[in-house]
């Protein structure tokens, strides 16, 4: 107890200096920003943004990709409740009771439950982050090539599973995901491993590339799909401050969505996408205004989007102390501190402390930002909301172009972001999910190294991932989880939590 | 989810496709052992792995109802590429507003309601940003106007 509050005082030393602030501050306002902004999800707007953090130093790099990142989702959540448009998955519950509210002339109560919501729940979350993480990391500082190798594996399965669609294919793109991570000069041996003879691939493709080229430009192209120039009519706000009866109505669901969030963000693969589905399922059946979800109930907002901050937040856990990306979000973080020259894992809160715990406190800061800026801002959004696709897609080009333009100062990148564009819109007509494909982009090059040694440890003998107690367990886990998704019932019940609403 | 057919087929002759020419890239390289990993090791057992999966998901595809594509927006697709192409083509030669203003102008056709005029003043405007933001404030290293146009 007493060491989590020492931990958190040197986290505020780093989060509370006035540049951190700034970063913190900038961040929020720029992911909101992007984030209300129509077809530009947390992944997209994060991997554009990125380029512009590499020359801060790393903690105030990742500060500002956190902000970036519950700054996007709450400006999802804003396009949820105002217009009927989540401009994320995980928003998509938000939008059933949300924008009911805002027909109702509510949109304003709505608006201000979410970011209470979020602030309570990213408080709560900063906490479970301090208690949890240092023992985690314990273990892991135990850990050898043999234990990170399975659980690499676990990580990869556990975002299979949890991911929508076909397992077969979501498989495929880990495997496509994990072999495109090693275009490039193989560290052990030298070697130059599909780059055709281009030396501006012997360092391999830049991850921000990849999520760019997959998630920013195949977007592009399917929002263009649809006939555009559809005018959006966003809904009035006025009215921000919940009443005292809607205050009593949303403390319990926000501490229930809280809790599920908490937990579920902490799962690979879960993160806030499952956590605001499992929250509005489980408030849905314990309320006592359950009978009027759907209809602009104030706990359909409430419990969803704390939830999803909530999530958001501990899923940072496995990725500040076991390296392990547990979301695309997180294997961008993970990214932005490779290019820092900080190796990911346990090491990472032993020897950057002030940036781990720097990070954590952040959080806190940047959520009560989220809290003072969206209210009275939300005119701006509202504004920025209104602006037409046709005008929008060309200005997201620009930036993109420019951003991998300026990672290496290399026209092969810009050339690489157009051939990715062009992969992802096809895993998009396919229905390939690219968050797996993301994943093992980035665990690509570690998983070899792991393997290596582990076999080098063994003499060659893949017995030691199954002899070692801590690896098999985490082996076991990952078959478990692969079997029991072949089980019927549960297959079912996973089409079924996707595809409802 | 048991009509998505020609999908899957797609999808596993897409996945086929890459594990073979992995695979085919990797016998290039000195395989090594068990014990001492050669570069080739881990991305040909990831080839095969990947060749195995798409062939399995070609096979149920074949097997089961087959469902269109949906709408493929061919045009759009293509715009986008070749706009992003020639940003890229152009930004040192010819520079970045030029380049900026060809992406904007080249990429907004695809969209469906802006109109010449429009996507130029657009255009425009988002070259003198970038020139002063990108290039100015910033100093990322690309001539504003390019030795092309005798910059």
């Amino acid at each position: 107890m007493h060491e989590v509050f020492a931990n958190l005082a040197i986290g505020g030393a780093t989060a509370l200096s006035a540049a951190n602030l700034l970063y913190c501050f900038l961040g929020v306002l720029l992911g909101t920003l992007v984030g209300v902004l129509p077809g530009l999800g947390p992944v997209a707007t994060i991997a554009m943004l990125l380029p512009a953090t590499l020359s801060l130093p790393a903690e105030s790099a990742l500060i500002m990709l956190a902000g970036i990142y519950y700054g996007a989702q709450y400006g999802g959540s804003t396009t949820a409740i105002l217009i009927n448009l989540p401009g994320e998955s995980s928003s998509v519950v938000t939008t059933l009771d949300g924008h009911r509210m805002a027909q109702q002339g509510r949109a304003g109560v709505a608006l201000s439950t979410a970011a209470i919501g979020s602030f309570v729940a990213g408080t709560v979350a900063t906490f479970v982050i301090a208690f949890l993480a240092p023992p985690l990391a314990q273990v892991a500082l135990k850990f050898q090539a043999p234990e990170y190798f399975s659980l690499m594996v676990l990580g990869l399965i556990a975002s299979i599973v949890l991911a929508q669609g076909s397992l077969l294919k979501a498989l495929g793109m880990v495997v496509l995901g994990l072999l495109l991570g090693l275009v490039g000069t193989d560290v052990t041996s030298g070697t130059q491993r599909f780059t055709f003879g281009l030396p501006a691939l012997s360092d391999g493709i830049n991850f921000v590339v990849v999520a760019v080229g997959v998630f920013g430009i195949a977007e592009i192209v399917r929002n263009l799909e649809a006939p555009g120039g559809q005018v959006v009519s966003v809904a009035q706000v006025k009215g921000l401050l919940p009443g005292r009866d809607d205050v009593k109505r949303i403390i319990a669901p926000i501490l229930r969505g809280t809790a599920t969030g908490s937990l579920l963000g902490v799962l690979p693969g879960g993160g806030a996408l499952l956590a605001s589905f499992a929250a509005y399922a489980l408030e849905k059946r314990v309320s006592r205004h359950g009978g009027e979800f759907g209809t602009g109930a104030i706990e359909g907002v409430a419990a969803p989007e704390s939830a999803n901050n909530a999530g958001a937040q501990t899923s940072f856990i496995p990725m500040l102390t076991l390296g392990i990306p547990s979301n695309p979000v997180m294997a961008l973080m993970i990214g932005a501190l490779i290019i820092q020259g900080i190796r990911p894992g346990p090491n990472v809160m032993v020897e950057q402390s002030g940036l781990f715990w720097g990070v954590i406190v952040s959080m806190w800061v940047g959520n009560l930002f989220l809290l003072v800026l969206n209210l009275p801002l939300i005119g701006l959004w509202v504004r920025l909301i209104a602006i037409p696709y046709q005008l929008l897609f060309p200005i997201i080009l620009v930036f993109s172009s420019i951003g991998v333009l300026s990672l290496a100062n290399a026209v092969m990148d810009v050339y690489l972001m157009a051939v990715f564009g062009v992969l992802g819109y096809a895993f998009a007509k396919l229905d390939c999910e690219p968050a797996p494909l993301l994943l093992g982009y980035i665990l690509g090059p570690m998983m070899e190294e792991y393997l290596r040694r582990a076999m080098t440890l063994s003499r060659g003998d893949p017995m030691i991932f199954l002899e070692r107690p801590i690896s098999l367990g985490m082996l076991v886990a990952a078959g478990l989880a692969l079997i029991v998704l072949l089980v019927p019932v549960v297959r079912a019940t996973r089409q079924r939590a996707f595809v409802e609403e | 989810m048991r009509n998505t057919g020609s999908k899957d087929v797609l999808a596993g002759l897409m996945f086929l496709a890459f594990g073979v020419l992995f695979w085919l890239l990797a016998q290039g390289y000195p395989m090594g052992s068990a014990r001492r990993m050669g570069p080739a090791y881990f991305p040909n057992l990831l080839a095969l792995v990947l060749i195995l999966i798409g062939g399995v998901t070609t096979v149920r595809g074949l097997l089961s109802r087959s469902t269109p594509l949906g709408p493929f927006a061919g045009k759009a697709l293509l715009l986008v590429t070749v706009a992003v192409a020639l940003f890229g083509f152009a930004v040192e030669g010819a520079g970045l507003a030029v380049a900026t203003i060809l992406l904007v102008v080249v990429s907004s056709a695809a969209g469906s309601s802006l109109k010449l005029p429009a996507a130029m003043a657009l255009a425009l405007a988002l070259a003198a940003f970038c020139v002063v933001v990108f290039r100015l404030a910033l100093g990322l290293p690309f001539p504003i106007v390019g030795p092309w146009l005798g910059g």
